[in-house]
């Protein structure tokens, strides 16, 4: 079966609310990115030195990465030569091939590490970068699957955030253990914990306070908190998602490096999806540390929050592109 | 760090030229695609690199590079001084209306940092142009942003106007306006709620508070570490609205900072503050050469000098600058280096700043805490005058009385004899930099490169 058959079989079996969120959201990101690989297609009917500039370009700008960039580009140069490919409509479907081999390397990847006991969600990142709003969104998730919910309001620093966490545990009716601002986050975690065991919780999800990578006051503290999670659960916590912004650059990568070092990040979620950035460093993020994205954020409310899916995300960049091929593979 | 600064990366280049006499064309075009990347990776956009790099070219197959025996000081030469005219001059200055109050906008993307540096200038107002600002909390849509700037203005002990989440923005700020001619305020700041570009609804609201509030300043609020959209967000928010500055956030980070360039080639206004933590005193002006230089990966130098002048007396610093230009620092300079640098905020921040710090393996992980700081001491005060004034003679049976000496292990004792090595040869290194920086003033803003 070839590639884009594969694909799209894929895709129709998923729910077809779901392709459609997860489409709608990147229709932007899409629009741009896709215009311009059919342009590129347009304007260059055969794949030369310009074609291949030109495409990295496109990958640049979906900030990929200039190393992940280039070693791609090589990749296709090898390819095009291995399969004679001359034109440039066959180089498309290697393309995306590529792509989706690059970001999801085997089958439920993404799924949770869930626990038949409590299950403990960690949630780090930089400032900003949308891990309360994740963490709502995510306790929504979970209460929709008949799971009971409990959430740790660990930022006890940045003005506001506690109320913040409290605003979103009234919204999706879920339990917010608190202390006061200021106090030390490794004693709410050791609170929210001993709460949460007591109601019996199925789900723990942990807050803590946006920290730059570079701060090293910060990340200690960061592993004190996970340290304490530890001492009172000890394969806990279960999973530790990096909330990234999908507008941010070639930082992700400083950020994904440090984070996982700190406290050994089992995924990712990458949020902000549903603007034009296009979160292209995730690519080399798996690509070098071999990070899986879990779930992508794709807006503001408690429903925008996706499992991620390789195939999708690929698609969703070169829909149009695979159309396309697909009518031409017709007119055959 | 996992970047190369444009210094490192073209040394590479020039090693290959070296001995070869002339600089051809082709060399150029090497040294070209190195700067490119270098842009690249540190996030400015690449439609911007393209026409920058299209213009250094311009000028270096114009100069003298090619007969020049320094042809890496000539291209970074020119880097710097296209780069720093794009950045343009220092311009930290917010506007002032003819008639008072004067309004002044927050706009920008989720989580860029509005909110907080909406606290930070009206601190800056107060302390530095002793005026009397309000705040205005006109996000009514994320959970709890009112609860947060009033948070803020109580750790300000400045007011706050709100009306809760249920009134409009635009009713909000007209109602604000009000309020602040009745008590006298000269001062404006609305905070807006984060959104997407793209997003009509929310960019035709900004419109609207603009058309009612006729702010005298819209400022966007960019996070440092964005990527290649900045091009596309900054584009969008000045084309509706006219932004008449930037705050550039989170800029304490590690990030290269290459949104910088992008926003100001797009929308051509001033980068007017820049955000350095999270603290509502962390708000500095924009130095747009500075700017320049941590983009090329040379090192924040500039600050950095600026901080450690404003720390340390002026005679001792002289003796010390002599003792590191010689070689000459012993152990006791060494602890009290540690304590001014200890002054002068944390250590893992002023080693960010520092060119090729990243590089040195010892330094990358000296992370100096209060507890760390004793340790350090015990081992030195461990130590007999001669072994503190000659590290050399510290052979294995020296190093383990010192280690018994201080409650220490031998490892550590190790591992501070090895770092005050690195230590010493980056201090010669930075001495070197403030002695050229003395001598001749612009330029290359009295940086010293390997290849000088
Ligand atoms: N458009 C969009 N906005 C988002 C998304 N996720 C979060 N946001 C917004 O981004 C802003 C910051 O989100 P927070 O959840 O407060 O981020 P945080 O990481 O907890 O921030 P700190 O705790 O301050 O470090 C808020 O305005 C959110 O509404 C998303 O997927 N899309
Ligand atoms: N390290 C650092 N953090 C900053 C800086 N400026 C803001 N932050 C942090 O970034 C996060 C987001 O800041 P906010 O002020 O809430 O951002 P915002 O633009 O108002 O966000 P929304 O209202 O959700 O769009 C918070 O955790 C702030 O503490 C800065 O200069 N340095
Ligand atoms: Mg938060
Ligand atoms: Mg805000």
């Amino acid at each position: 079966m070839s590639f884009f058959k594969k694909l799209k079989e894929k895709i129709t079996t998923q729910t077809d609310s779901v392709t459609t969120k997860f489409k709608d959201g990147l229709t932007k990101t899409r629009d741009s990115f896709v215009g311009q690989m059919n342009e590129l297609v347009k304007n260059y009917r055969s794949v030369d030195e310009e074609f291949f500039e030109e495409l990295e370009d496109i990958l640049i700008s979906a900030d990929v990465g200039v190393h992940t960039v280039m070693d791609l580009i090589d990749e296709l140069k090898d390819e095009a030569r291995r399969r004679n490919i001359k034109d440039a409509k066959d180089i498309q479907p290697v393309i995306s091939e590529k792509l989706a081999e690059m970001l999801q390397k085997s089958e439920n990847e993404s799924a949770l590490n869930m626990q038949e006991t409590m299950t403990v969600i960690l949630f780090v990142g930089v400032n900003g970068v949308g891990k309360t709003t994740t963490i709502g969104k995510m306790a929504h998730r979970f209460k929709q699957e008949g799971k009971s919910v409990v959430m740790a309001a660990g930022d006890t620093f940045r003005a506001g955030a506690i109320e913040q966490l409290e605003v979103w545990g009234e919204r999706v009716g879920v339990d917010v253990i608190k202390q006061q601002a200021g106090s030390d986050p490794a004693a709410v975690m050791f609170d929210a914990i001993q709460a949460a065991k007591s109601r019996k919780a199925d789900v723990l999800l942990c807050d803590t306070a946006g920290r730059l990578q570079n701060k090293v006051n910060l990340m200690n503290e960061l592993e004190k908190v996970k340290r304490v999670i530890s001492r009172e659960i000890p394969d806990a916590p279960h999973e530790v998602l990096l909330v990234l912004d999908a507008t941010t650059g070639q930082n992700a990568m400083s950020q994904a490096k440090t984070f996982s070092k700190t406290t050994d990040v089992s995924g990712i979620v990458l949020t902000k999806l549903d603007g034009t950035a296009k979160g292209g460093i995730v690519l080399a993020i798996r690509n070098e540390l071999d990070i899986p994205v879990k779930f992508v954020g794709l807006g503001e409310g408690m429903d925008d929050l996706q499992e991620f899916e390789a195939d999708q995300y690929v698609h969703g960049l070169f829909a149009d592109v695979l159309q396309e091929a697909e009518e031409l593979a017709e007119e055959d | 760090m996992a970047f190369e600064g444009l210094a490192e990366r073209l040394q590479g280049t020039l090693n290959k030229i070296r001995g070869k006499g002339k600089v051809s064309e082709q060399d150029v075009k090497v040294m070209m695609r190195e700067v490119r990347l270098a842009l690249l990776e540190a996030d400015v956009n690449f439609k911007v690199v393209k026409d920058f790099i299209a213009r250094v070219k311009e000028r270096a197959v114009g100069s003298d590079v090619f007969e020049s025996l320094t042809p890496g000081q000539q291209i970074i030469k020119i880097v710097n001084e296209e780069l720093t005219a794009l950045m343009g001059g220092e311009q930290s200055k917010i506007a002032v209306a003819q008639k008072s109050p004067t309004v002044v906008m927050m706009v920008g993307l989720q989580g860029a940092g509005k909110t907080t540096t909406t606290g930070k200038l009206a601190n800056h107002l107060r302390k530095k142009h002793n005026r009397n600002p309000l705040m205005v909390a006109a996000d009514i849509y994320r959970p709890a942003a009112i609860k947060q700037l009033e948070t803020l203005g109580k750790q300000l002990n400045m007011p706050v106007f709100s009306m809760g989440d249920q009134v409009s923005p635009v009713e909000i700020a007209k109602e604000a306006l009000a309020k602040a001619k009745e008590d006298h305020h000269d001062y404006v700041l609305i905070d807006t709620a984060g959104r997407l570009h793209v997003d009509e609804e929310l960019m035709g609201e900004l419109d609207e508070i603009k058309e009612l509030a006729k702010p005298d300043e819209i400022l966007l609020v960019v996070d440092a570490m964005t990527g290649q959209d900045a091009v596309n967000v900054a584009e969008s928010f000045n084309e509706r609205l006219g932004i008449t500055g930037v705050v550039l956030t989170k800029l304490d980070g590690d990030t290269r900072g290459g949104a910088a360039l992008s926003v100001k080639a797009v929308t051509d206004t001033p980068i007017k503050f820049a955000g350095m933590g999270e603290k509502v005193d962390q708000l500095e002006p924009f130095h747009p050469d500075r700017m320049a230089s941590r983009i090329l990966g040379m090192g924040d130098v500039l600050t950095l000098i600026e901080k450690a002048q404003t720390n340390v007396d002026e005679a001792r610093a002289k003796e010390l600058e002599r003792k590191m230009r010689t070689n000459e620092l012993t152990f006791d300079d060494f602890l009290e280096q540690l304590g001014q640098v200890r002054n002068m905020g944390p250590l893992d921040e002023l080693l960010n700043m520092m060119p090729g710090a990243g590089k040195m393996k010892g330094l990358k992980n000296v992370q100096v805490d209060d507890k760390q700081i004793g340790q350090i001491e015990a081992i030195v005060r461990s130590m007999t005058k001669a072994e503190k004034e000659d590290p050399s003679i510290l052979n294995a049976n020296r190093r383990r009385r010192i280690a018994k000496g201080s409650g220490t292990t031998i490892q550590e004792v190790n591992r501070l004899i090895k770092q005050f090595g690195e230590m010493k040869k980056m201090m010669k290194q930075m001495s070197g930099m403030q002695q050229k920086g003395k001598k001749k003033k612009g330029g290359l803003g009295g940086m010293k490169f390997p290849f000088m």
